[in-house]
């Protein structure tokens, strides 16, 4: 075996896993609150206002990290789907069912703001146009994921049953990314883009990349929260986890 | 202050979509704590019925 592959079987070990997530988690959430924080003083406070859009384009500083973080985060699912179905990795079928919430979270945030954004802006709450229906779209293929990985009684097999499914959503990623460019929707095109030039002023391009960035640490934060107490239900059978809830019990009592 | 949560009249959208924003994930945050304490505690009373098992012959 080579290295790489070692070094992932020891972190990829249940309790050493659940050690070293405890230690990082309460620091995501730390810089994540802290840069969230600053983001929205930025957004809300400094920014100037959009010459067409008045104050209401301010959305664009929750709506579109939240958009990038639907799709992020499904983009991590399947990842760590596949390796689940192919290598069968205890803790990458943990890591893909754990981020299923935090991706739906996500999705439904962008759905819920773009809807506030465009009753002011384009006179009505929704639209079936090809954007906002693959973003639904992607938002019940969360649902599904969460839905079959509950319904099935072994985790086990729920896990990869879902990570299958999981799998085959991901054609809708690229539905969801480039819809704004095959079809003619109400939707604007993208104003951020990693190659090339951004079509927005920078006192507002860095409160939206900030909140990109916070919201990228707060997934991580949610998703390490999320394994250790999958992880904890699933070895609940265990050694190392009855050292856990005695020691928690000891403390409570002592 | 008034003229900014008034917000050009865009008020009630803007702070609603932050407010969403911000519910929603708060209580992601808080689903991991409560679904970790309910395991430990599971865990808690079975160790406990099993050791009153043992001490009851």
């Amino acid at each position: 075996m080579n290295r790489l592959v070692l070094w992932f079987h020891k972190i990829g070990s249940p309790p050493t896993f659940y050690r070293i997530a405890g230690a990082l988690a309460p620091w995501c959430f730390g810089i994540a609150i802290v840069l969230g924080a600053v983001a929205l003083y930025g957004g809300l406070v400094l920014a100037p206002r959009d010459y067409q859009q008045g104050d209401a384009y301010r959305i664009i500083f929750v709506h579109v990290p939240c958009a990038w973080m639907g799709l992020f985060a499904y983009g991590f699912m399947a990842i760590n789907a596949f390796i689940a179905l192919v290598w069968r990795i205890k803790l990458s079928e943990i890591l893909a069912m754990a981020s299923a919430p935090i991706g739906a979270a996500f999705t439904f945030i962008t759905l819920v703001t773009g809807s506030l954004w465009g009753k002011p802006m384009w006179g009505t709450w929704w639209t079936w146009d090809a954007r906002l229906t693959s973003e639904l779209v992607l938002l019940f293929l969360y649902l599904g994921v969460i839905g079959l990985y509950h319904a099935i009684e072994d985790a086990r097999q729920a896990a990869r049953a879902a990570a299958f499914l999981a799998l085959i959503g991901v054609v809708n990623l690229p539905i969801v990314h480039y819809s704004v460019v095959w079809w003619n929707t109400l939707h604007q095109g993208q104003t951020v883009s990693l190659m090339g030039q951004s079509k927005i002023s920078s006192s507002m391009l860095w409160p939206l990349l900030t909140m990109a960035f916070a919201t990228h640490v707060y997934f991580f934060a949610s998703l390490l929260a999320r394994s250790r107490a999958a992880l904890l239900a699933l070895e609940s059978g265990k050694e190392w986890v009855r050292g856990i809830a005695q020691a928690r019990e000891a403390h409570a009592h002592g | 202050m008034a003229e900014f949560l008034h917000m050009g009249g865009y008020g009630a959208y803007v702070w609603a979509a932050y407010t969403v924003f911000v519910v929603v994930l708060f209580a992601d945050a808080l689903m991991p704590l409560w679904q970790r304490r309910n395991t430990l505690r599971e865990i808690d009373a079975r160790l406990r019925r099993e050791s009153n098992r043992k001490s009851t012959p």
